[in-house]
């Protein structure tokens, strides 16, 4: 997008290689994110984009002979510096991923007070409010404020994603990653997943892996198109869905291929 | 691969050619009903404009359809918008060709003020104007279009033309002004065709290339 000069780039990566092994599934991928937007990362199946997602916040390297090359700047520092512990960045850059994934022994309210929990938190002083104030966040308080003690998988799909949302904003992070967060849901739960995004990024930058192109049209502010480990083209929303600058961004967004 | 919305933009296609058809026909009619003096020619406009306003629901209907099915994006989407709009002044076109007509009937019942030569240069040049701009949206001939908006220009200057001279009639022979104010009528009605088909112009290179011309705009 033609950012402005203006808005603060909340995440940007500079030259991003991902690597399985030798096999390079991300090339090179230089994107700057705008704080307080939705980025939507699109294109067809094993573009990269999730892999690419998947380094933002260092999850990438997990997966047993990835590596990640290049720099991830959050708020212009190195992500990938050494010296940096991971786990750290990861309470900075939440991740939501395809399948709402509740911890299946916690309550409701264990599973949004985890990442406080594990970081040691325990006074219920602290975590009662941040637990509400995670669930409102994510639209779903109303709807479990009575039955915080129940397990968390007992909620429909659609609750177990803002569940996880609420999860994943207790820690308080500035920037929120999604990998198809509505995939797995219907329609109805979709549309309130993506009201919550838009409301949610008044606070919070995101950036978004979705196969749903209207979605991406819909919520976002800029969209990334990937296409074989590159990225494309990026640009803002409007002018991606309206006037692609390259063609085979057009041909994959009107359906022609992917 | 053909996808859907190729068939469906196909057969939308076919009916703004038909639909334009129709409009090109009633332009044809009501001027050459004034040039010829032929008044029994201005009935097939009246029936055109019938036939054009049902093409016009017509084509919104399935843009509609296209729109609510399709979801359609980028070029697509820049084309569906482009066909509501040419819709649009296709539909208008009609009801320019039906006003021509009603004033060419009052002019008619007369004597000729004058032998006719800029009006029907005029209208030439409308017809050819409507003509390029339909076949470029068919053709998706950028080039073709941006000769139409050319064009206007000699249409306006041919208005003027006849304008000024219709003034002088008018000035100097009172018995002439009713005929000369349906002439005056007639050559606005034309250069209103004119920017209707400028308007198409402009909609077909949008729909090409995402720039939106209008009014000097980029």
């Amino acid at each position: 997008m033609s950012v402005d000069v203006t808005t603060k780039i909340e995440l940007e990566t500079i030259g991003l290689q991902a690597y399985f092994g030798a096999v390079r599934a991300v090339h090179g991928v230089s994107l700057r994110v705008p704080r307080h937007q939705l980025t939507a990362l699109i294109g067809p199946s094993g573009c990269g984009k999730s892999t690419f997602i998947r380094c933002l916040n260092r999850l990438h390297e997990e997966t047993p002979g990835a590596r990640a090359e290049g720099q991830v700047l959050l708020e212009g520092e190195d992500i990938y510096r050494r010296g940096v512990d991971p786990v750290l960045i990861r309470r900075r850059i939440g991740m939501v991923f395809q399948r709402p994934n509740p911890f299946p022994a916690m309550s409701i309210f264990e599973n949004v007070a985890s990442g406080l929990i594990l970081a040691g938190v325990k006074d219920r002083r602290v975590l009662d409010p941040v637990v509400e104030r995670s669930l409102k966040q994510a639209a779903l308080w109303d709807e479990v404020k009575d039955q915080l003690k129940k397990p968390g998988t007992r909620l429909s799909g659609g609750q177990q994603q803002r569940l996880c949302i609420a999860r994943a904003l207790a820690v308080d992070p500035p920037v929120l990653l999604m990998d198809e967060p509505t995939s797995a849901l219907d329609p109805i739960s979709t549309a309130r997943v993506e009201e919550l995004l838009i409301d949610l990024k008044k606070s919070v930058t995101v950036v978004m892996v979705t196969h749903n192109m209207q979605q991406a049209a819909r919520i976002s502010d800029q969209t990334a198109f990937f296409l074989m480990g590159e990225m494309v083209e990026s640009g803002a929303t409007d002018a991606v869905f309206t006037n692609p600058k390259d063609s085979r961004t057009e041909q994959y967004i009107t359906g022609r291929f992917g | 691969m053909e996808r859907q919305i190729d068939l469906e933009i196909r057969e939308l296609k076919d009916l703004i050619l038909t639909m334009g058809g129709c409009v090109e026909k009633a332009i044809e009619e009501a001027t050459q009903a004034l040039i010829l003096r032929e008044p029994q020619r201005f009935q097939r406009v009246y029936d055109l404009e019938k036939t054009i306003n049902e093409h016009h629901i017509q084509v919104d209907e399935a843009c509609v359809k296209i729109l609510a099915r399709q979801s359609p994006l980028a070029a697509d989407l820049r084309w569906i918008v482009a066909t509501i709009k040419i819709n649009t002044d296709l539909e208008r076109m009609g009801d320019q060709a039906v006003n021509i007509s009603h004033n060419g009937e009052h002019y008619l019942r007369e004597p000729a003020l004058k032998p006719l030569i800029d009006l029907p240069r005029m209208a030439s040049e409308v017809r050819q104007m409507v003509r390029a701009s339909l076949d470029a949206f068919v053709r998706k001939d950028q080039g073709l279009a941006e000769k139409v908006l050319e064009q206007d220009d000699v249409v306006d200057g041919l208005k003027n033309e006849i304008f000024d001279e219709l003034r002088q009639f008018m000035v100097t022979d009172s018995t002439s002004v009713q005929r000369a104010l349906d002439l005056i009528l007639i050559a606005r009605n034309l250069e209103r065709l004119g920017d209707h088909a400028t308007n198409i112009a402009e909609d077909v290179i949008y729909a090409l290339t995402g720039r939106d011309i209008r009014h000097g705009h980029n």
